[in-house]
């Protein structure tokens, strides 16, 4: 294993794990079907476990384990649409703290 | 498994769910608080059925204001539980405690125990007040989290779907668990995730089995 990785690449892989470990949690997705989640899978409006209380409760943990702040204002559909896109979004608050 | 009832300070019976045998050893249960209670539900029952089984008494009483209680949710205050949890204590005779989640603040602080993933006031406070402003925007409400926090600390709010008070909102953001004897056990240490978590209520006899061998190595 190469110790010379880029630290927002290695802070990414991070985050794409904890992000699946939470989403498993909250929803009580599978194993499969928590892997199965690519860039484009839809997440809010295309999950039925992911209703508004689930999403309150997915953004604090993610808080909690991630050691970030998320914003009220910040939270919209957009953010939260896409299995990617909600990765991106992390990511870079991870990158700012 | 009984279903019984003890006097609150505040006047009128509240319901106790209880494994009561009049045994030595008596654990009095705080449920976790606001709709963790309900994920946890399931799972504070089981650890009862658990211990009672290894031969000690617990008792469940519900909090004024939830679940079974008639007395109104926007009345109740932080302190208003602890002194209800006192009273049941003193009542079912509690050797021990085992408060779970924001549970734990209502501690009295006395007795030995555990204490189960516990939350702080503020956390808890944070969490309702998320899920309401993200229900207001699904109802094309625009409101901020300041202006919601200002608003519930003068006059009350609904949160989440319960109605609490102005003096509830404001101890409970500062709400912390008391000094005492009680344990505090991680979820870690459950081997699986917070049952709190789950958006549609879940339950685990494995996590069950775990904080119960805890708490009967607790009682002894």
């Amino acid at each position: 294993m190469s110790t010379n990785l880029p630290v927002p690449l290695e802070l990414e892989g991070d985050t794409d794990l904890i992000l699946r470990q939470v989403l498993s949690d909250v929803l009580g997705l599978s194993a499969e079907r928590v892997a199965d989640l690519d860039h484009d899978a839809g997440l809010f409006g295309h999950l039925p476990e992911l209703d508004s209380m689930a999403v309150a409760g997915l953004l604090t943990e993610l808080e909690d384990r991630l050691d970030i702040i998320i914003e009220d204002d910040e939270v919209d559909g957009e953010m939260l649409e896409t299995y990617g896109g909600l990765l991106s979004y992390l990511a870079a608050k991870r990158n700012e703290g | 498994m009984l279903t019984g009832s003890w006097p609150s300070p505040a006047g009128g019976d509240e319901f106790a769910l209880s494994f009561d045998q009049q045994r030595d050893k008596r654990v009095l249960v705080i449920p976790a608080l606001f709709d963790e209670s309900n994920k946890l539900r399931h799972f504070t029952v089981e650890v009862m059925r658990r211990l009672d089984t290894g031969g000690v008494d617990s008792m469940l009483p519900d909090l004024p204001g939830t679940n079974e209680s008639l007395a109104p949710l926007t009345e109740q205050t932080v302190s208003g539980w602890r002194a209800a949890v006192e009273a049941a204590a003193s009542h079912f005779k509690a050797t021990h405690v085992l408060t779970l989640r924001g549970g734990t603040l209502l501690d009295p602080g006395t007795l030995p125990g555990l204490r189960y993933a516990s939350v702080g006031g503020t956390a808890l406070l944070r969490g309702l007040v998320r899920v309401q402003l993200l229900s207001d925007k699904e109802a094309d409400l625009t409101t901020t989290r300041d202006e919601l926090v200002a608003r519930a600390e003068s006059q009350g709010a609904q949160l989440a779907g319960y109605d609490l008070g102005p003096a509830m909102v404001r101890e409970l953001a500062e709400a912390e668990a008391p000094d005492g004897p009680a344990t505090e056990v991680k979820q870690a240490e459950m081997g699986g995730a917070g049952l709190w978590l789950r958006a549609e209520p879940a339950f685990d006899a494995d996590q069950a089995d775990a904080l119960a061998a805890l708490m009967l190595e607790q009682v002894g």
